[in-house]
């Protein structure tokens, strides 16, 4: 047994009475100020839900073939789709879709400047980049239980975990894609007098566009990674369905659900990266397919 | 070394640099100092980790001119140029472009000054990958505020100068890398400026490719009357397009001067290696060679300008050729002999 050198329950006591205190106190704040998270998400699934479902699967095939031009990635997107609706499936995918784009929004809304701000500072790349390993490997139910304590359980402890856990990829990709522009076309922006906004709107986004496109590829995954639990804490959806397939010994329930979430993660992971190819060929940084 | 006692930067100059040193490592006050106080560079760097990009470099370049800085890599050429535009800040020394002191402008200034003064062609081109010809090439107006069609029609005049009509939508990554440089140097016309500094700008590029460039260059020059500062390791081509030479070794200046008389007068060693190769007879004008003791007319005469290569076959026919100036007036005769000696690589004296 390794020796006790403190007693650690006054530390621990500390750290309960003190999230107490701030669920009593604070608690109603905090939900305000994450009011507009909800309203967002809301949004979208109602938005999701009321569109007819041949029009979505229309929109979605359509954009498929906008970005690859070829029948493989429509067919699969259009197979999956209906494979959501014919085994009724469809609400909860539409509001486990809703959950992945609005953890997706607020990703790119806090990343992408975040990962602008460590590509130009070693220092803030220090400090940054193990809050980033943190957010990603401390598991979700420690910080779970503390926000669904201050929110009380519902979508918003949901969305605040699917958020943390998706959006380190994006700052990570952003910084590295900033960081990777041809320091000569840099130099060449620069010798023709233009200021850092300039050069950060006009030549270095524009250049670092793919692998920005990857991270927000890499967000969306892990969102959909996230739905199962998110469903523990009051998020509905797909995740729910597995998670009563768990609960209720019906495995034919939580397999469908589950294929459910791989078909969304198909679509949406190939469409984005064909959508990265595309971009890629488009400004020279690889061939384009013909 | 006093830094301050140069009073004022002549403005008839487009470049002066004044005891430009640059020294990269993490103390570089400290090692001009110990530089300053007699230290070697190699001393320097083994002790200390401190490398001398340039070593009290000064060099006036006048308006007009095509000035080559040629050096072998290393050389800290260009990390010179570079100080122009001040994309390097130097350790020590003064920088004057048309009579301004760059080190003294403000950053908004220096923007303004690399926008309307200075621009700049680059060895690997640095083209923008994610726009078109043309608009890489009005980049420089884009960034200097010019409303959309003013600057597409302005660049493709450009495009056109340098032969490039019809690729105005293309996409850098289309273009060979003469065309590619052709880009880099339109964008750099394309703002107008009296300077413009040319980074082995020609380099990268094939022999032939090459050589079509620099009779472009040349020509465009006669047209335009720029001042270029132009980078080459090359020595050929520097002699082909320089009006002036200046060599640089180690981050010191060698020598600079005329063309000729580099190749002519080679101030040591190292310039002599590189004079040893090259074709003199194509860079000798006869007027430095000939005599000019008083003698009856020839039958044969040639301007003063004229190149070795260019008599060498007259004198099949003739014993002497006179030279003449603007004037057709014959201000001197040159003989087989006069062109050998020139030409020959150890003279006996």
């Amino acid at each position: 047994m390794f020796p006790e050198l403190i007693d650690t329950r006054p530390l621990r006591r500390a750290v309960d009475n003190g999230l107490d205190w701030v669920v009593a106190n604070w608690g109603s704040t905090f939900e305000a100020a994450a009011h507009p998270l909800l309203l967002m998400l809301n949004g979208i699934e109602a938005l999701l839900i009321a569109i007819p479902w041949w029009v979505i699967i229309a929109v979605l095939t359509g954009i498929a073939y906008v970005a690859t031009r070829r029948p493989g990635l429509p067919i699969t997107v259009f197979i999956a789709l209906m494979f959501l609706g014919v085994m009724d499936l469809w609400e909860d995918a539409m509001s486990t879709t809703a959950l992945m784009i609005a953890a997706t929004i607020s990703a790119i809304v806090v990343s992408i400047p975040v990962g602008v701000w460590m590509s130009r500072s070693r220092r803030v790349r220090q400090i940054v980049t193990p809050i980033l390993d943190l957010m990603q490997t401390l598991p979700s139910f420690v910080y779970l239980i503390p926000t669904v304590m201050i929110f009380g359980p519902g979508k918003i402890p949901a969305l605040l975990a699917t958020i943390v856990y998706a959006a380190p990829p994006l700052a990570r990709l952003t910084d590295l894609g900033l960081r990777s522009v041809d320091p000569a076309v840099i130099e060449a922006s620069r010798a023709f007098g233009s200021n850092p906004t300039q050069r950060l709107l006009g030549v270095q986004v524009p250049l670092a566009l793919p692998t920005i496109l990857a991270g927000i590829n890499q967000t969306t995954m892990m969102a959909l990674a996230m739905v199962v639990i998110a469903s523990m804490i009051g998020a509905g959806g797909l995740g729910y369905q597995v998670l009563q397939g768990i609960g209720r010994l019906e495995v034919s329930r939580g397999l469908f659900a589950g294929i459910g979430i791989v078909a969304l993660a198909i679509i949406f992971d190939r469409i984005t990266q064909a959508f990265g190819q595309q971009l890629q060929g488009r400004i020279g940084l690889k061939e384009a397919r013909p | 070394m006093s830094m301050t006692a140069q009073p004022e930067a002549n403005p008839d100059l487009a470049i002066s640099i004044r005891g430009v040193t640059k020294i990269f490592g993490p103390d570089p006050d400290t090692a001009l100092a110990a530089l300053d106080g007699g230290k070697s560079k190699a001393d320097l760097l083994a002790e200390t980790g401190h490398v001398v990009g340039l070593d009290h470099v000064s060099l006036d370049i006048e308006r007009g001119q095509i000035f080559v800085v040629m050096g072998l890599s290393g050389s800290g050429k260009s990390t010179l140029i570079r100080h122009i535009n001040r994309l390097i800040e130097p350790t020590a020394g003064e920088i004057f472009v048309n009579g301004t002191d760059v080190l003294k402008l403000s950053l908004p200034d220096l923007r303004a000054m690399r926008s309307s003064d200075v621009s700049m062609v680059f060895q690997k081109f640095a083209l923008l990958p994610h726009r078109s010809v043309i608009d890489n090439v009005a980049y420089g107006l884009e960034i200097r505020g010019v409303g959309k069609s003013e600057r597409h029609g302005e660049a493709e005049k450009w495009i056109e100068t340098v032969g490039l009509s019809g690729y105005e939508d293309a996409m850098p990554r289309q273009l060979s890398g003469g065309q590619q440089q052709r880009v880099g140097l339109a964008r750099a016309l394309a703002l107008d400026t009296d300077i413009i500094l040319m980074d082995e700008a020609f380099s990268a590029l094939d022999p032939l490719i090459r050589s079509g460039m620099q009779d472009q260059l040349i020509e465009l020059q006669k047209s335009l009357n720029k001042t270029i500062l132009f980078i080459t390791h090359d020595f050929d081509e520097a002699l082909k397009i320089g009006d002036r030479i200046a060599v640089l070794k180690d981050g010191a200046l060698q020598q600079e001067g005329e063309p000729e008389q580099i190749v002519l007068h080679p101030a040591n060693e190292h310039i002599e290696e590189f004079v040893r190769d090259i074709n003199k007879a194509r860079v000798i004008r006869v007027r430095s060679i000939m005599r000019t003791d008083a003698t009856g007319p020839c039958d044969m005469t040639v301007h003063a300008d004229a190149r070795c290569e260019d008599v060498l076959p007259l004198f099949a026919d003739h014993q002497w050729v006179g030279v003449i100036d603007e004037d057709g007036r014959q201000i001197g005769r040159i003989g087989a002999r006069q062109v050998i000696e020139a030409l020959a690589r150890d003279h006996p004296h």
